[in-house]
């Protein structure tokens, strides 16, 4: 991999007293989509959490050739993150317009992307965001960060799960367009997605990075997926791309 | 009938002072987690100021104005030392106000005497007039249109400007809310710029309305405060203005038409009553 747009190294994070990371290293491509990969309960989400500052940490984190260590989440995510997490993160009183909003960061915001990626955010537009169903909402979370074009990374976690096969088309779409325009830090138990959007990818197993290196490479070995990942087949068999190749199960960390 | 047209329009007065009280204090608790125990702190301070500078000629709608910008004064001074440094410790943050609470009305003693002082009540205000065969003080009113107009423009800042939106959303997930790149911080100063606002308003006009202030004046209207955040629902503005409408009105009816005393037990009983049905207050937000 060319020179990382986010390098992380050692990360580490202990919450309510248990260690959950011990020491993740993960670097995200300046281009294309790196995926973060693993078992439910391997670290991918409080990885995320990590870089964004949301939980305590400790380690190296340098985004875009800044240490982001001691910045606050709102001093990150103003250097040009979006943030698609994975509960959603939307504001179920707020209407799908005032969420969208929210999220503006830029003088000119991207509304003609977002509608057109997802036209019923238009028609919808003042139905209270609560009210949605989950597809509906995950359009809101991922409209949210293709609103900036100065955003130089986006950080989706886990976007398809629990959604309809039909609304994991219409994500992979609205992913595959941003993958065009910026960087996507991509986590992901859906290996057909992976498969198809992912350049780069790292694997975690317990709070360590177990993996790193091409997707195509990791997916088109059999033994080293079911070994890093739990797959009981071939993932490059697996159609593309709806139905989680991996048990999609409760949240992660 | 005079009588109870009296009671509703005096009822409708003290819930208006509760809903200047409460509205900040939802917004603070809802916003930020924090409750604010030095709210009744604030209001003194309001209270003081309007009564100092009324006292020294400035006139009672200057004087007012005056006391509220103390006490908004007073309140970001009190978030920005105080608070923010203990946003991780919910514990110490509980203590640190409560401390505020006691020491503020012990500084008012120790300065003007624990005494109650007579509040100069401008004759425009201090008259009566006849609503459907009942001689109703006019400070009523002023006391009923200041809380108004205070629910007006809080419901216009939180609907209409960007400002309000994040504290509308900061109230429902402040974490998400700086991952979207938005300082929540300068939402909670003013936020507290706001609650203190209000709460400096209700001093000023608890003087009108009581005809006098004493240091522990914004203890007792505190407790009720805390009687409607809960009742409307924590970080609901909506939700408080309804409950403090029924707090004050049962307040006065319970008071007139049994034992003197008893409206505020009728307040405790009321609360106790509603959290059996709706756990999360009148508009369904957690308590």
């Amino acid at each position: 991999m060319t020179s990382s747009l986010l390098s992380v190294r050692g990360l580490k994070v202990v919450v309510g007293g248990r260690h959950i990371l011990h020491g993740v290293d993960l670097d995200v491509a300046p281009v294309g989509v790196t995926a973060l990969l693993g078992r439910n309960g391997a670290g991918k989400t409080t990885t995320v959490r990590g870089i964004l500052g949301l939980v305590p940490r400790t380690g190296s984190v340098i985004y875009d050739g800044l240490e982001t260590n001691g910045l606050t989440t709102h001093r990150i995510v103003q250097r040009g993150i979006g943030y698609v997490p994975e509960d959603r993160g939307i504001f179920a009183s707020l209407t799908v317009a005032e969420n969208l909003r929210l999220a503006e960061r830029d003088p000119d915001p991207a509304y003609d992307l977002v509608h057109e990626l997802f036209p019923e955010l238009r028609q919808r537009a003042r139905q209270a965001a609560g009210t949605l169903s989950g597809g509906q909402q995950q359009m809101v979370a991922i409209g949210r960060t293709l609103l900036n074009r100065s955003n130089r990374l986006v950080i989706a976690d886990e976007p398809t799960k629990g959604l309809a096969p039909r609304v994991v088309t219409e994500v992979a779409v609205a992913l595959e367009r941003a993958a065009q325009a910026v960087p996507i830090l991509l986590v992901e138990q859906n290996l057909a997605l992976v498969r198809r959007l992912a350049d780069h990818c790292a694997v975690l197993a317990d709070g360590r990075t177990a993996h790193a290196g091409p997707a195509a490479e990791l997916l088109a070995d059999a033994d080293k997926s079911r070994t890093l990942l739990g797959v009981g087949r071939r993932a490059d068999t697996a159609p593309a791309p709806v139905a989680p190749a991996a048990p999609a199960t409760g949240g992660d960390h | 009938m005079s009588t109870v047209v009296l009671l509703s329009v005096t009822g409708l007065g003290l819930g208006a002072l509760y809903f200047l009280v409460a509205s900040g204090l939802s917004l603070i608790f809802g916003l930020m987690d924090v409750l604010n125990f030095a709210h009744g702190a604030l209001l003194s301070i309001g209270a003081y100021a309007t009564w100092w500078a009324a006292s020294h000629s400035f006139g009672y709608p200057l004087a007012l104005l005056f006391g509220t910008a103390v006490g908004t004064l007073a309140s970001v001074a009190l978030e920005l030392g105080l608070i923010r440094p203990l946003y991780r410790r919910p514990r110490e943050q509980v203590l640190a106000t409560v401390g505020v609470g006691l020491a503020v009305p012990a500084l008012l003693s120790a300065i003007w005497g624990a005494d109650a002082r007579t509040f100069p009540v401008p004759a425009s205000l201090g008259g009566t007039f006849t609503l459907l065969g009942a001689t109703v003080p006019v400070d009523r009113l002023v006391l009923i249109g200041a809380a108004l107009v205070v629910l007006l423009a809080l419901k216009a800042f939180l609907g209409r400007t960007r400002h309000g939106l994040v504290v509308r959303a900061g109230v429902e997930d402040r974490a998400m809310v700086t991952a979207l790149g938005i300082d929540v911080r300068r939402a909670f100063t003013l936020v507290f710029a706001i609650g203190g606002a209000a709460a400096a308003l209700a001093g000023g006009l608890a003087g009108l309305y009581f005809g006098s202030v004493d240091p522990t004046q914004g203890s007792s209207l505190l407790i009720f405060g805390f009687v409607v955040v809960v009742m409307g629902g924590l970080g609901s503005v909506s939700g408080a203005a309804v409950a403090c409408v029924v707090v004050g009105l049962v307040q006065q009816f319970a008071n007139y038409y049994s034992t003197a005393g008893l409206g505020d037990l009728s307040v405790v009983v009321l609360l106790a009553a509603l959290l059996l049905v709706r756990p999360s207050g009148l508009t369904g937000r957690l308590a």
